[in-house]
């Protein structure tokens, strides 16, 4: 009985030793993980986006630790050596059990259900955030290995840098002059897919001044790793600053320059440009539409294949 | 040693035969997934002319008619050809199976020939998405009529040498599965596919 | 036209020392299996008893030993990866991003495709027909085409690595970065030809098995008495025949896009990279399900066997399942909910997600409740499947967290979903295929596997497994995107580095399976297995001899109720000896399934370098043999009962030698079902 008793309890260190490690790795990771930008985000965007999965992962807790439990429990409970536990072979089918099994992940489901159609609505990235504000327009096109911001209010064009004002709504129209691109500043909020000859849209706010990085997170070739940007959200003077110090550029973004930064290239710098020619983005979204009707930018043309 | 042939396990076959043609509708619906995905893709093409040529200008309805005309009469006289084996007239078999052939035949005959006609136009299936749409989906019809044909004359052989055997009578009807299935398959593609274009 | 198309002298791997050494493994690998085959004076065998065969008990055992074989293949990119990733902060580590983005395509598509379905298919054909009382499958033939097909698909994969470079397009080859004007080569000709080819094989495999177990079932096994494992193949086929044919029309498409300059998927002339996207998920959802199903099989039957009582729930399972299946082709969109869909279908396509964790919970817990008051015995398969429950539900959380699409547009393309994915195929659809192999592999070879090798292999795992992959949820909340060869941010370094030594770990956990291997095949004498039924079983394959004969059943079993066998073992009617025994049909063994498999190989080799005239000659070859094979009517033979007599006969010798119950001398063991009373 004695080696039995140890064998078990052999059997329950190893399990609670390997519950440990786990638990280790997850808090020492977590060290690192509070300044990350999921958990602490610089907008309201991605600040909801953190909250429903705060949300969510705690309803989902009235599943995930009694699964814990019982796996721990029955495991240390029910081993063949102990002789104590009850034992029936037959206990196959109980009505009571079923039903919990069934309408307790059922009736968490229906919670989430509700919830997940309220924040998509309220989260869409299509959605203006302040229908009171006008937005900052920018439009963003995804190049091989780089991003080319465009902000056609002011006539001005950046390679890898984004800049926008503290608190004012930005929306972003995005393309693609290459392959499929997906753009990110997850300090701001999430990512929506950047597709040539269609038009993706991404609404943020940055509620806090700040640097926050940016990327392409859709793996595109071997430049992927280095098309990264950064983001400045300054105040409103600072902006107005920047985009006269942007305004200064010597270089002008005509359809010729426009065709050689569009070549593939790495590790791209700054590079301001102004003035700009008009309609590019509209240019080159009607480049692969070749006047097919239904592939025009300004609809929801994502949508077609659903 | 005894061998098959000399037990009398006619029960057992019958059952053999039971299985493979439930294999062989379960190959028809994967490939009916096949098609209804390719009709879907045609769909979401057709209006992809990418400024070439749309339906209304590289359809012709009077070769299109033809082809339909062809491919349905096959299967009436495979039919027969059925009607045949199952009263065991091999000649009448050999028949049946050889016109339905030569029907077939000429759909394919007509078929090729449209598309060349296309190609020739510079309407390939280069051309555009709505063409390579098109020209897929046509042509994987085209495809399978066209093993059809080589199965037909293997049938056909088949028949000739072995004579109306159980097993052959077996793949016959499977056959003919196979053969209704792409003329369903065509009904579907000259309605989804011709008439709106020509309309 | 050259004879050799693109194939030129560059091609081989001379560029690189990395790839040369991977081609180098590859041809050496191939040499000492053949030289080894020689060495032991084998070929005989090997060409009469083993490629020829159509037993689905040898076709099994072949696809699993394939499985194993890319399992070590994918887990060395793997591991290449994690080093890679470890060091390459502001660094270019020692990959170029060339040869990464080839690694982490080829690690994904070996072992969806080319480790975890043979596995899968090794299973079912080595249980599946075993378990239903049938002597066969239904169409052994073509139960052949498919392994040689499938084997076809991975030689194409070793292949890449010899001639050729490889796909960097990633597992799923989105376009048009996988279009012929981004990635020009022979790279996701590659990835397209093998998984084509590969996936005929799996589409017959899937009606095999489904009219197997439609039509082949003992008298008296009715649908709700299959065991859960052929339940789950038999949802797992009819998923198979249904979802397989959207990868058939993606890789067509995206083949002639490529290779014949048609306008699919392109950026220009009217393409649209979004019906790629679309027909690529509608097949990926469900073969998430079809690899997973298995595996929740396996666990049924051994959580069952293991906890010496019968499986809680039959009816919720066998109904979870079949929602499974349904439910798993309505949620494909989830995959690209950041692609501009509007909230509404968004919504939708996230409710179906979060709905689908309804049948899976309450397998789980179904699971969960079969261990209540049972007598657990830890046998390694049964280690694994609590490993299993344990860290699969938080697979399932992060699983339903990424259903939401707000998360899902931060969470999208970062290592959180690699965590996720990782976490439901390794707890999930790898420990289940491994607590299969070690419950049944003393089926297949008649002597049970070293447990204590094998209990080490689960920790090495399961611990391995939470350090390699804990880091990636956390990095993916520290926005660490997927796919990066290098990167600039030091606050991911350390993470990686933990993930490297959880890869390390996983690393025993692979030696301890070969060396479990090794020494369970040296040690075989003291572990024997004489009975057929090593784990006091409940369901009909431990009727057999182990290994079965090759009609597997000399008398088809008579069923009565669920757990079969131990129904018949309580009843005191299992190993009754027959009064006499009656002649069997058996299929001939023929090589026409290698022909075809070989000539398909050839097919796909030919038209990925465009040598236009080998793959016509292929394909005529193909047709020649399928035509040949289908004019013999002479594919049978008769074993007469004399025959049958006589392999009984040592049958029943063995079992007298046999102790009565092969667990009787295990600590936990709690009885024998004579013992039991009825219910």
């Amino acid at each position: 009985m004695i080696v039995r008793h140890a064998r078990a309890l052999r059997w329950s260190s190893r399990i609670s030793a390997a519950t440990a490690v786990a638990g280790l790795t997850v808090l020492c990771a977590g060290c690192g993980v509070v300044e990350g930008p999921t958990l602490d985000p610089k907008g309201p965007i991605a600040l909801s986006e953190r909250n429903l999965l705060f949300k969510a992962t705690a309803i989902m807790m009235i599943v995930i630790i009694p699964v814990f439990i019982m796996a721990a429990w029955f495991t240390i409970r029910y081993r063949g050596t102990n002789r104590k536990a009850r034992y029936t072979p037959n206990f196959d089918f109980y009505w009571p059990a079923e039903i919990v099994v069934w309408s307790v992940p059922a009736a968490i489901v229906v919670w989430l259900a509700f919830h997940l159609w309220e924040y998509t609505y309220k989260l869409d990235p299509y959605t203006e955030i302040d229908p009171s504000v006008k937005p900052l327009q920018v439009q963003a096109i995804a190049q091989d290995w780089k991003w080319l911001f465009v902000y056609p209010e002011h006539d001005v064009a950046v390679v890898n840098e984004l800049a926008m004002p503290v608190n004012t709504p930005v929306s972003i129209e995005i393309t693609s002059d290459t392959v499929m691109n997906s753009l990110v500043i997850p300090k701001l909020g999430g990512q929506i897919y950047a597709m040539a000859g269609m038009q993706t849209r991404l609404n943020l706010v940055a509620d806090e001044k700040g640097t926050f990085w940016g990327r392409n997170v859709q793996y595109s070739g071997k430049g992927f790793a280095d098309q990264q940007f950064q983001t400045h959200a300054m105040s409103k003077d600072d902006f107005d600053a920047w985009i006269e110090k942007v305004k200064q550029s010597s270089k002008a973004l005509d359809a010729a320059t426009y065709e050689t930064l569009a070549k593939p290239s790495q590790k791209v710098p700054v590079t301001y440009y102004s003035p700009v020619e008009p309609n590019l983005f509209d240019c080159i979204i009607g480049k692969y539409s070749h006047g097919d009707v239904d592939r025009m930018p300004l609809s929801r043309k994502a949508e077609t294949t659903e | 040693m005894t061998t098959v042939a000399d037990m009398t396990i006619s029960h057992r076959d019958a059952e053999r035969y039971e299985e493979k043609d439930f294999g062989f509708w379960l190959y028809l619906m994967s490939d009916a997934v096949i098609f209804a995905l390719l009709f879907a893709t045609y769909l979401i093409m057709v209006g992809n002319a990418a400024g070439g040529p749309t339906p209304k200008d590289v359809f012709e309805l009077d070769r299109v008619v033809a082809e339909t005309a062809l491919l349905l009469l096959s299967s009436t006289t495979f039919g027969i050809a059925a009607v045949a084996l199952s009263a065991g007239e091999r000649g009448k078999v050999l028949l049946w199976l050889a016109v339905t052939f030569l029907l077939g035949a000429g759909f394919i005959y007509l078929e090729i020939g449209e598309f060349a006609g296309m190609i020739a136009e510079g309407a390939g299936p280069q051309r555009s998405g709505f063409l390579s749409a098109f020209f897929t989906l046509v042509g994987t019809h085209g495809l399978h009529v066209s093993v059809g044909l080589c199965w037909i004359l293997v049938m056909m052989g088949q028949v000739y040498f072995k004579g109306i055997t159980a097993p052959v009578a077996s793949r016959l009807m499977r056959l003919g599965l196979f053969w209704h299935f792409l003329d369903i398959i065509w009904v579907v593609i000259f309605s989804v596919v011709y008439l709106p274009g020509l309309l | 036209m050259d004879i050799f198309g693109r194939l030129t002298i560059d091609s081989l791997p001379f560029y690189s020392a990395v790839a040369a050494s991977g081609a180098a493994v590859t041809v050496l690998g191939g040499l000492a299996v053949v030289g080894a085959i020689t060495y032991f004076g084998a070929w005989r065998m090997v060409m009469t008893q083993w490629v020829s065969s159509v037993d689905h008990k040898k076709i099994g055992i072949m696809y699993i030993m394939l499985a194993l074989v890319m399992l070590v293949r994918g887990f060395v990119d793997a591991a290449m990866m994690r080093s890679q990733q470890a060091i390459a902060y502001n660094n270019e580590g020692y990959l170029p991003p060339d040869h990464f983005d080839q690694i982490f395509s080829s690690h994904g598509t070996i072992m969806i495709f080319f480790m975890a379905m043979p596995f899968l298919s090794g299973l079912a054909n080595l249980i599946v027909p075993q378990q239903i009382g049938s002597r066969d499958v239904a169409f052994p033939f073509m139960n052949s085409i498919s392994l040689w097909l499938t084997t076809a698909g991975a030689g194409l994969m070793l292949i890449s690595l010899v001639v050729g470079k490889f796909s960097t397009a990633g597992w799923t080859a989105y376009p048009p970065y996988s279009g012929v004007q981004y990635t020009p080569g022979v790279g996701v000709d590659y990835w397209l030809w093998m998984v084509f080819i590969s996936g005929f094989a799996t589409t017959m495999t899937g009606i095999n098995f489904l009219v197997t177990i439609f039509k082949c079932r003992a008298p008296g096994m009715t649908m709700f008495r299959l065991p859960l494992f052929t339940w789950t193949i038999f949802i797992t086929s009819v998923l198979i025949i249904f979802a397989f044919p959207a990868l058939t029309v993606a890789c067509a498409t995206l083949i002639l896009d490529r290779n014949f300059g048609f306008h699919f998927f392109t950026n220009e002339l009217g393409g649209n990279m979004m019906n790629y996207i679309n027909l690529f998920w509608l097949w990926g959802h469900p073969e998430v399900y079809i690899l997973i199903l298995p595996a929740f099989g396996v666990f049924s039957e051994v959580v069952s066997t293991f906890s010496q009582k019968r499986l809680f729930g039959y009816v919720s399972l066998v109904c979870a399942t079949i929602a499974i299946g349904l439910l798993s082709f309505t949620v494909w969109l989830h995959h690209f909910f950041t692609m501009g869909s509007s909230a509404k279908v968004n919504s939708f396509f996230g409710t179906m997600t979060a709905i689908i964790s309804v049948p899976t919970g309450v397998k789980v817990f179904d699971w969960l409740l079969t261990m209540y008051r049972g007598r657990i015995i830890f046998k390694p398969p049964m280690l694994f499947t609590i490993g299993f429950l344990v860290t699969f539900v938080i697979g399932g959380l992060s699983g339903v967290l990424l259903a939401l699409p707000p998360v899902d547009y931060m969470m999208h393309n970062t290592t959180f979903l690699v965590a996720h994915f990782h976490n439901m195929i390794i707890p999930g659809v790898l420990f289940g295929y491994l607590a299969g192999y070690m419950y049944w592999f003393p089926k297949a070879f008649g002597f049970k596997l070293n447990e204590k090798w094998g209990t080490r292999a689960f920790w090495c795992w399961i611990i391995g497994f939470y350090i390699a992959f804990m880091p990636l949820y956390v990095l993916g909340m520290l926005g660490f995107p997927r796919r990066m060869e290098h990167y600039e941010i030091a606050a991911w370094q350390p993470h990686l580095i933990v993930a490297w030594v959880g890869a390390v770990i996983i690393l025993l956990g692979m030696i301890c399976l070969a060396v479990q291997l090794i020494v369970s095949i040296r040690e075989r004498n003291e572990a024997l297995d004489l009975s057929g039924d090593p784990w006091n079983g409940r369901s009909l394959e431990w009727a057999t001899s182990s290994p079965a004969a090759p009609y597997n059943f000399a008398v088809l079993p008579k069923v009565e109720s669920r757990d079969a066998w131990w129904d018949m073992k309580r009843r005191g009617v299992a190993y009754e000896r027959p009064l006499e025994y009656e002649d069997i049909v058996m299929p001939k063994n023929t090589y026409a399934g290698l022909v075809i498999g070989v000539a398909g190989g050839i097919f796909g080799f030919a038209a990925i370098w465009w040598m236009w005239w080998l793959a016509l000659l292929a394909l005529a070859v193909i047709a020649g043999t399928i035509i040949y094979r289908a004019s013999d009517d002479d594919d049978e033979f008769v074993m007469t009962a004399s025959e049958v007599k006589e392999i009984e006969d040592a049958r029943f010798e063995q079992l007298a030698k046999a102790p009565k119950n092969e667990m009787a001398d295990e600590p936990g063991y709690a009885g024998d079902a004579a013992a039991e009373p009825a219910t």
